[in-house]
């Protein structure tokens, strides 16, 4: 390439050409895309609608029956309302006592096995693979499923379902984890590496301290997901606050009272969590040094 | 044309800019100069109102600036176009998109989504980059260009907004020397052929003095000079800059000739303990 090179384009003539080749390439393509984006919406629709046993068209008006009939009885026994939060209380707490021992245990395991599979950070570079499949496995499988297995091996209860929760969220935050690890600069490493440290000095002091806002904020998103995952799992037969749900929501019984009390305990539950993660997050990422 | 009153921002307990006040009566080139933190960018901020004013007014041709909002506040932003000191371009966008950025205040989100900017508007971008000499780069991304390169591609932005105010923060601060000549040798000639007023922060003198018709200078949030670059001696530039009588030009200057050898083996001093 020692001479001018010939594709370079010489006068503002050649230079707009091309341009307008490009844009009218790149206008076709969003063309393109918008057509087949529209496609599949429209056929997955129809697949659903027609899979469906009762059909979205003759359906779809009556979707507001039923919160209309929890907000009638509701409001008729307003008075029992707060009789209604105490009565629900201990539920919850047992609900959000499992989410909570779940993201503690699964967050500490998605920590380490981020490293792990972390290109330039991890102690065993050929096992990456491995720690990769591993966290995806834990991710595919649902936490219903595990709940499940183990309420038919253990029995009901928090544990089975605190346990396979926490197997979920190894999966789910190990791989938002590594990939926030993938971000972290590797000079501090590398100048922990020259002193001397271990794998898991090095780790501990010249990562963590660049990880850790992003770990906080996934780990606090996952514990609300949790939350509610927990309280899914009460369905099963694993106790807390669905367990509860799951008794007054059947129709017929006149309990949406009840139903409407744990709806409101399950809001102002994530209202709460949700002002706390962003108040610790914003000390974490602006606040002092850790 | 433009007149500034009393104009005053304040954060908090500290007044950045502090009751300012100036005219311009017809299209000029006027350098800002003073020490960093003498108020220059809120000032530049205040008038394409990135920043609100905490007090006074700013009238352009009879618009009370500071009063607009919205669309109309939009609106003088597209006549008042900004230069940044780091360039603020789209990276991950080719040039000529970049430039197109200037019309956005005449295209509705739906043109700009689908990328349908008029041909008329693209051919017009590239005769402007043309102008500025980096035509042939139109079609890479803008992170893919030189520093010198990429503050083009952005005086091309500000080209294709049609303004009638261009403002320049700290234009050439990230530049060396070279890139910094032609960055301003552009400022001026856009002033001089297309008439428009240009107004630059410039933390060096002899810039302000080789390219400006019209010097202000700021120190801590007050304007202390207002005038020629003849009236610019070196008793004021002392005064603009609060420094004592060891203060020479040469000491705020860019341009590495003008260095004498021994400031110049100071600076490699310094720059190897940094």
């Amino acid at each position: 390439m020692a001479d001018a090179p010939a594709d370079v384009p010489r006068t503002t003539d050649d230079v707009r050409r091309d341009y307008m080749a490009m844009t009218q390439r790149r206008r076709l393509y969003s063309g393109l895309i918008l057509v087949i984006f529209v496609a599949l919406m429209v056929s997955g629709f129809r697949i659903a609608d027609a899979r469906n046993a009762g059909g979205f068209w003759d359906g779809w008006h009556n979707v507001l029956d039923f919160p209309a009939q929890v907000w009638g009885e509701a409001a008729e026994k307003i008075q029992e309302l707060p009789a209604n939060l105490v009565t629900f209380l201990p539920a919850l707490i047992e609900t959000v006592n499992i989410a909570a021992a779940s993201t503690l245990v699964g967050t500490l395991l998605a920590i380490v096995i981020s490293l792990l599979a972390t290109r330039g950070l991890a102690r065993w570079p050929r096992l990456i693979p491995v720690f990769r499949r591993i966290m995806d496995i834990m991710r595919a499988i649902p936490e219903i499923v595990i709940a499940l297995i183990l309420i038919f091996v253990m029995g009901g209860g928090p544990v089975p379902a605190m346990i396979a929760i926490a197997f979920h969220t190894v999966g789910a935050l190990g791989k938002l984890f590594s990939e926030v690890n993938e971000n972290a600069s590797l000079q501090p490493v590398e100048g922990l590496q020259s002193v001397g440290a271990s794998w898991s000095q090095r780790m501990l002091l010249g990562v963590m301290p660049q990880v850790a806002p992003n770990y906080l904020s996934y780990t606090l998103l996952r514990f609300e997901i949790n939350v509610r995952a927990s309280a899914i799992l009460g369905f099963v037969g694993a106790g807390g606050i669905g367990y509860e749900l799951r008794n007054t929501m059947s129709w017929g019984q006149g309990q949406f009272d009840e139903a409407a009390a744990i709806f409101l305990l399950l809001f102002l539950t994530i209202i709460l969590f949700d002002q706390l993660s962003s108040h610790f997050r914003e000390r974490l990422t602006k606040g002092a040094a850790l | 044309m433009l007149t500034i009153a009393n104009l005053t921002k304040q954060f908090g307990r500290n007044t950045a800019v502090d009751a300012v006040s100036f005219t311009v009566n017809k299209p000029g080139m006027i350098g800002i100069i003073g020490r960093s933190g003498a108020g220059k960018s809120t000032l530049l901020r205040m008038l394409n109102r990135l920043t609100d004013a905490s007090e006074g007014r700013i009238e352009f041709e009879g618009r009370d600036v500071t009063a607009l909002a919205g669309k109309a506040k939009r609106a003088w932003q597209s006549d008042c176009a900004m230069i940044f000191q780091q360039f603020n371009l789209v990276p991950r966008m080719d040039v000529v998109s970049n430039v197109l950025h200037g019309t956005l205040n005449r295209r509705s989100v739906m043109t700009t989504m689908f990328n349908l900017y008029p041909q008329a508007d693209i051919h017009r971008a590239i005769d402007i980059l043309d102008r500025l000499g980096i035509a042939e780069h139109a079609p890479k991304r803008a992170e893919a260009l030189s520093g010198g390169q990429q503050q083009r591609v952005a005086i091309a932005r500000a080209l294709m907004q049609e303004p009638k105010v261009v403002l320049a923060d700290e234009p050439i601060a990230s530049l060396d020397p070279m890139n910094a000549q032609l960055v301003m040798e552009d400022l001026r000639r856009i002033h001089e052929e297309d008439g428009r007023t240009v107004i630059a922060n410039l933390h060096t003198l002899d810039t302000a003095r080789r390219y400006c018709e019209r010097v202000i200078g700021m120190r801590e949030g007050r304007i202390v000079f207002d005038g020629t670059p003849q009236q610019l001696t070196t008793g004021v530039a002392r005064d603009i800059y609060g420094a004592d009588a060891s203060f020479s030009e040469d000491s705020t200057s860019t341009s590495f000739e003008s260095l004498d050898r021994e400031t110049r083996e100071a600076l490699y001093e310094a720059e190897a303990t940094v």
